[in-house]
């Protein structure tokens, strides 16, 4: 990409943020953060995730007040908390987690908010010419009347932009923009974003990707624990400086070794499930899971992953094709059999299906095995079991928590994520299933649940891991599988393909035959 | 046998159709805008009742007959406010909330009731609304009478479907109701104070409700008395599902409701007591409940509704 | 304005909103009793004199507090489950039925083995009652609240039409109301000439009984579960549906109970007004003791208290005694928002 050489805030500042502080609770998520943004320049937010880098952002757009600092667009100070100054300002956001209402049309997501709200009438056709005149400029095809629910990611994406531009925004902020998206969709951004450059546009684009960071911006800021802690020309940066910031240290690898492959623990020959509300379809997936193997799922989210997750961990059962665990096939498919059956599930979400948030750590603990002896006998609950239980487990695993009588809500995401890491592998699960085992946790944590799950596998586990964080994928598993559209490709080894190649299956290229008859 | 047809054939038959049916649509469309912004309105019952007294009171004390409209409106604000209050800015159950608003609401009613008229021992009457006809049009043959003699109320009821679907479908303030219904952080994200409007849903619609409780004391009947709301308002909320959150499906809704009950009123009397009268009444609440059943499977409802937006929560 | 969860809930809290709302409610009915041109404090003096003022008002207090625990109960336990049980009413009249059915004289069974026979069967019936509305929403996802609501109308004018048919009683000078209960099905009295009956007794034992299956039970962890979080619940391997079914059954059946209190303690026959409504006060009762099967006790007793004061108080005074209810609605909405306060904090922009 041919970037706009720009020298720091060169020409003039659009975007100034002054000592920006913010704290939820004990956790300080931005400390006195300062940076300015230059016309037409491309800044990269840098970090990990929970760096603070979208709590900024949502500072920045009025979503979140900010403790302490102001912001300054195009000269004048921003009033904060207040969304609508903000789009007034001329600052629009893609956010990471699309805002867009399901049911209504593109044309009405995009005009949302526009026109004066006490007016006698919508006026359709002014909303529908301007989206077109916007389309062709940017390249941003999209059918006005198209219900928003039937539009692919990416095509929502491209409506996010053209809400913001819609409004004229003249700083665009882009909030992980690339996490949903295949590598082609990803190239057709960037081309996207080259096009709102040259018309003047100034674009924060926030990432946890070096790669991307290093091909688009003019600039570089990267944040750790909430403060900024470095900030470079991207032209000058080396991708290992930059690594070392956002990690604070240098990258080791973990002890990957090579373990005896055991017996298939979990075979799943030509799988078919239903899609079922933003759970993809699965068609046909095969898939032999061995002792003391990790096999990693790669593949950019939203490709079926949860409903593999979901079929394994037994909330949902197959519509064709055979299920078969330790050589039998479980007759009746459950969360209860799939339990029965050896299986630890480490959740994607641990709100929502992870943990009772407003019960107790110790009632937590519990809630796979409370029908079991030493916790109940007679349907009477021995508390005192369970406590003693929640207790082992946070000496075993680290878990900072007031006591076991405490909210389970209350714990930081790392602490719940070892938590439930704990109560399943406590249990000796002959199969793991771990479904993003490590999102959203800090870097201590994220070392701390790879350890625990290559013990598992030294043990003589079965790990299925899941996870969209390509990087995690290639650093434990001894086999990798990548999911696009449903299907799961020929299973390969680490290093036996190259980035480029595992790319293009994740965009769905190189899939066997059968191919062609899903569209894409 | 062919008297039970016979009754369809009635043009007074169809008069009491529209009849029955206005309160209902009235009722309806106020609940519909509220669903539509995502609050479920469970103060409904009790809402009609408390405009249906306000109603017939302001007109008791001296009022005009639109007076007591007005008034009625006005305490459907006052506890739409309540209720949107607790639910909205607040986020409090809005299952418990609509509850203890419909007994508040009913309650208060009474209270007042008793308070305002303690020596009473059958309720005082007033004079209703009276029929107006339309020149020519209520002259058509079955249908003209129950479209155009209504009164001026009834006609109220039409206009303010129209008028519910006007301003849902074709005008700003409508796509932000019904975007704050889907997706409350979107309209965030646009600019729209999703508190702001969705109070402002409730209160209208709960005028909207108060007003439809008005229609029985101060256009249907001429008196207030207690349990006159009889579960309408119940049967609102599900008329509100049958319609699938549209105003005219609503609407066609509430009109093959009041046909079904004023069919039954004049069944008995076809059949003359055979049956138990109760097994008439019930049918209006057994049919509700069916009606809920069959859309339950193509309900297409508001994606936010009953989910309290709490902003910036991780 | 946000709403953010407390990291802590302080006793200072839990002690002192709820304190509030009860004040802001009397606050509230003070102004009416102002209205009405009446003294609030010679109002309320006289109300607590109806309520606990002599050894046969508070007797009253607590018979009037009989059914209420039962229909709080009932609603605590399927609030719990995230169940909006509303229709109590309607299972408290269905449980007055099957007494009456079998205890006017059907089954010539001594007391011992005829009463527990009528509990069973009252409760199933409440159960099945609250049976239909909850398949109706595991099911076809058809919402409760309207369902149960709606069947409280559908029960009442079925009950009207067995008192005026099958049920009726020859000798009951037209009215329609049922025969009355004979002995061996009563409840007997806890004090001879007083009101107060063993179903108060039963009462207590329900509330003891369903604090343990609460607290104590793999039954009560699952309703808990199911309560808070139906989608983890289920993960964790709980059959969900089957949870809603046995709360359903448990709910119905307490509610039931409250009809069988008030035919075979109290009234001793079945008629139309057998409730003032305590199938609806039951959820006040219930929010008010935050739903808890022990606070249900007293919970159940102050509003007891209230309506019974209310109605002594308003032979004495000018003011219409549905300041009691009234009163008690608003301390429903005062509480609700008081538990709110509790466990979040409101911040100003």
């Amino acid at each position: 990409m041919a970037t706009a050489p720009q020298i720091g805030a060169g020409a003039t500042t659009v975007l100034r943020l002054d000592k920006i502080t913010k704290r939820f609770g004990p956790l300080l998520a931005n400390d006195a953060i300062s940076f300015a943004l230059g016309a037409g320049e491309v800044v990269a937010l840098l970090g990990e995730n929970g760096a603070g880098k979208t709590t900024l952002m949502n500072i920045l757009f009025g979503h979140y007040l900010a403790d302490d600092g102001v912001v300054e667009a195009f000269g004048r100070a921003l009033p904060p908390g207040d969304p609508r100054a903000t789009l007034a300002a001329g600052i629009g956001m893609v956010h990471q987690h699309f805002t867009l209402a399901d049911n209504l049309s593109v044309l009405d997501n995009i005009a949302l908010g526009t026109q004066p709200l006490f007016s006698a009438r919508f006026d359709a056709a002014k909303a529908r010419t301007r989206i077109a005149e916007l389309s062709r400029s940017f390249g941003l095809e999209v059918d006005p009347q198209a219900r928003v629910a039937d539009l692919t990611v990416g095509e929502k994406q491209r409506v996010e932009i053209l809400k913001a531009l819609y409004r004229d925004a003249r700083i665009l902020i882009l909030d992980e923009p690339t996490a949903v998206l295949s590598p082609l969709e990803t190239d057709s951004l960037f081309q996207t974003l080259e096009k709102l450059v040259e018309q003047g546009l100034s674009i924060i684009f926030i990432s946890h990707k070096l790669g991307e960071v290093m091909r688009i911006s003019n600039r570089v800021l990267v944040l750790r624990g909430g403060r900024l802690v470095g900030e470079r020309q991207t032209a000058s940066a080396t991708r290992e400086e930059l690594a070392e910031l956002m990690i604070g240290g240098t990258l080791t690898g973990p002890g990957k070794h090579s373990v005896q492959q055991g017996a298939v623990a979990l075979d799943l020959r030509a799988i078919h499930t239903r899609a079922s509300g933003d759970k993809r379809a699965l068609e046909g997936v095969d898939l032999q899971l061995r002792a003391g193997e990790i096999f990693g799922i790669a593949g950019v989210s939203g490709n079926g992953q949860a409903s593999l997750a979901a079929l394994i961990s037994g909330m949902i059962a197959q519509d064709g094709g055979d299920l078969i665990i330790a050589g039998e096939s479980p007759r009746g498919w459950s969360p209860r059999e799939a339990l029965r059956q050896g299986i630890g599930r480490i959740p994607e979400d641990r709100h929502h299906e992870g943990t009772l948030g407003d019960m107790s750590v110790a009632e937590n603990v519990i809630s796979e095995r409370y029908g079991e002896q030493p916790y109940s006998r007679w349907g009477v609950i021995d508390w005192r079991a369970a406590v003693n239980f929640a207790k082992k487990l946070i000496g075993e695993y680290d878990v900072k928590c007031p006591s076991p009588a405490a909210r389970i809500r209350l714990l930081s995401g790392g602490n719940m994520q070892k938590l439930i890491l704990g109560r399943v592998l406590d249990g000796r699960p002959r199969i793991v299933l771990a479904n993003q085992p490590t999102r959203g946790l800090d870097v201590g944590a994220v070392a701390y649940v790879h350890s625990r799950l290559l013990k598992a596998c030294e043990e003589g586990a079965a790990i299925l891991l899941i996870s969209e964080d390509l990087d995690e994928v290639l650093a434990l598993a001894d086999r990798i599988g990548v999911m696009s559209k449903g299907r799961l490709s020929e299973p390969f080894r680490r290093g036996e393909k190259s980035l480029a190649e595992i790319g293009a299956l994740m965009a769905g290229h190189g899939f066997a035959e059968g191919e062609g008859a899903h569209a894409h | 046998m062919g008297e039970a047809f016979d009754i369809f054939l009635q043009a007074s038959f169809w008069v009491a159709v529209v009849r029955i049916a206005s309160p209902l649509i009235l009722a309806t469309m106020g609940e519909l805008i509220c669903e539509r912004a995502g609050v479920l309105n469970l103060g409904i019952e009790g809402i009609m009742t408390a405009g249906a007294f306000v109603g017939w009171y302001t007109v008791y004390a001296g009022g005009d007959l639109w007076l007591g409209v007005l008034m009625a409106g006005v305490i459907g604000v006052v506890f739409g406010l309540l209720h949107g209050t607790l639910t909205v800015p607040l986020g409090l159950s809005q299952h418990v909330t609509g509850i203890g608003v419909t007994l508040l609401a009913s309650s208060l009613a009474y209270f007042s009731y008793r308070l305002l008229l303690p020596q009473v021992s059958s309720p005082p009457k007033i004079e209703p609304f009276q029929p107006l006809p339309i020149p020519f049009l209520s002259d058509i043959p079955l249908f003209g009478q129950a479209l155009f003699a209504q009164t001026p109320l009834t006609y109220f009821a039409f206009v303010a479907v129209a008028l519910v679907a006007w301003v849902l479908y074709r005008t700003p303030l409508g796509l932000a109701i019904r975007a704050v219904g889907e997706n409350p952080a979107a309209c965030e994200a646009q600019g729209i104070d999703v508190t702001l409007i969705r109070l402002g849903a409730v209160m209208a619609g709960s005028a909207l409700m108060a007003i439809g409780g008005a229609f029985l004391t101060i256009s249907a009947f001429n008196s207030f008395f207690f349990e006159m709301v009889n579960g309408r308002g119940w049967i609102c909320i599900a008329l509100v599902v049958f319609g699938s959150w549209r105003p005219g499906k609503a609407l066609l809704g509430a009109i093959l409701f009041a046909a079904f009950d004023a069919y039954q009123v004049r069944l008995q009397q076809v059949t003359g007591g055979v049956v138990p009268y109760q097994l008439f009444l019930m049918m209006p609440y057994v049919l509700s409940i069916l009606a809920l059943i069959v859309m339950a499977r193509k309900a297409s409802y508001p994606k936010a509704l009953m989910v309290p937006y709490r902003k910036g929560e991780r | 304005m946000r709403i953010e969860p407390v990291d802590a809930v302080s006793w200072r809290a839990t002690l002192g909103y709820p304190a509030l709302a009860i004040l802001a409610t009397l606050a509230f009915a003070g102004v009416l009793v102002m209205l009405a041109g009446a003294n609030p404090f010679a109002v309320f003096g006289l109300v607590l004199k109806g309520a606990f003022g002599s050894q046969f008002a508070f007797l009253e207090t607590l018979t009037r507090a009989t059914p209420l625990i039962f229909t709080g109960l009932a609603v605590a336990v399927a609030f719990r489950a995230k169940l909006w049980n509303i229709g109590a009413e309607a299972q408290l009249y269905i449980g007055g039925v099957v007494t009456v059915v079998l205890g006017t004289g059907a089954l010539p069974w001594a007391g011992f083995a005829l009463k527990p026979a009528i509990i069973v069967a009252v409760m199933m019936a409440g159960a099945l009652v609250l049976l239909v509305p909850t398949l109706l929403k595991s099911r076809f996802g058809v919402d409760e609240v309207v369902t149960t609501l709606l069947l409280n109308f559908i029960v009442l004018l079925f009950v009207s039409m067995l008192l005026e048919g099958v049920l009726k009683n020859p000798m009951g000078m037209g009215w329609p109301q049922s025969r009355r209960v004979i002995e061996a099905a009563s409840l007997p009295k806890i004090l001879q000439g007083k009101r107060l009956h063993y179903g108060f007794v039963l009462a207590l034992v329900a509330a003891i009984s369903v604090w343990f299956v609460m607290a104590r039970t793999t039954l009560g962890y699952e309703m808990r579960a199911v309560g808070h979080n139906p989608q983890a619940a289920r993960f964790a391997g709980i059959r969900v549906n089957l949870v809603l079914v046995k709360t359903a059954l448990l709910s119905g059946g307490l509610a039931a109970l409250a009809g069988f209190s008030e035919v075979a303690g109290l009234k001793g026959n079945l008629s139309l007004d057998l409730s003032p409504g305590y199938g609806y006060t039951g959820i006040v009762v219930a929010m008010l003791a935050m739903l808890h099967p022990l606070g249900v006790i007293a919970a159940a007793i102050f509003v007891a208290g209230i309506f019974v004061g209310a109605d002594s108080m308003s032979r004495a005074a000018r003011v219409p005694s549905y300041i009691a209810d009234v009163t008690v609605a608003t301390a429903l909405l005062t509480m609700v928002a008081a538990i709110l306060l509790t466990r979040y904090r409101i911040r100003w922009r």
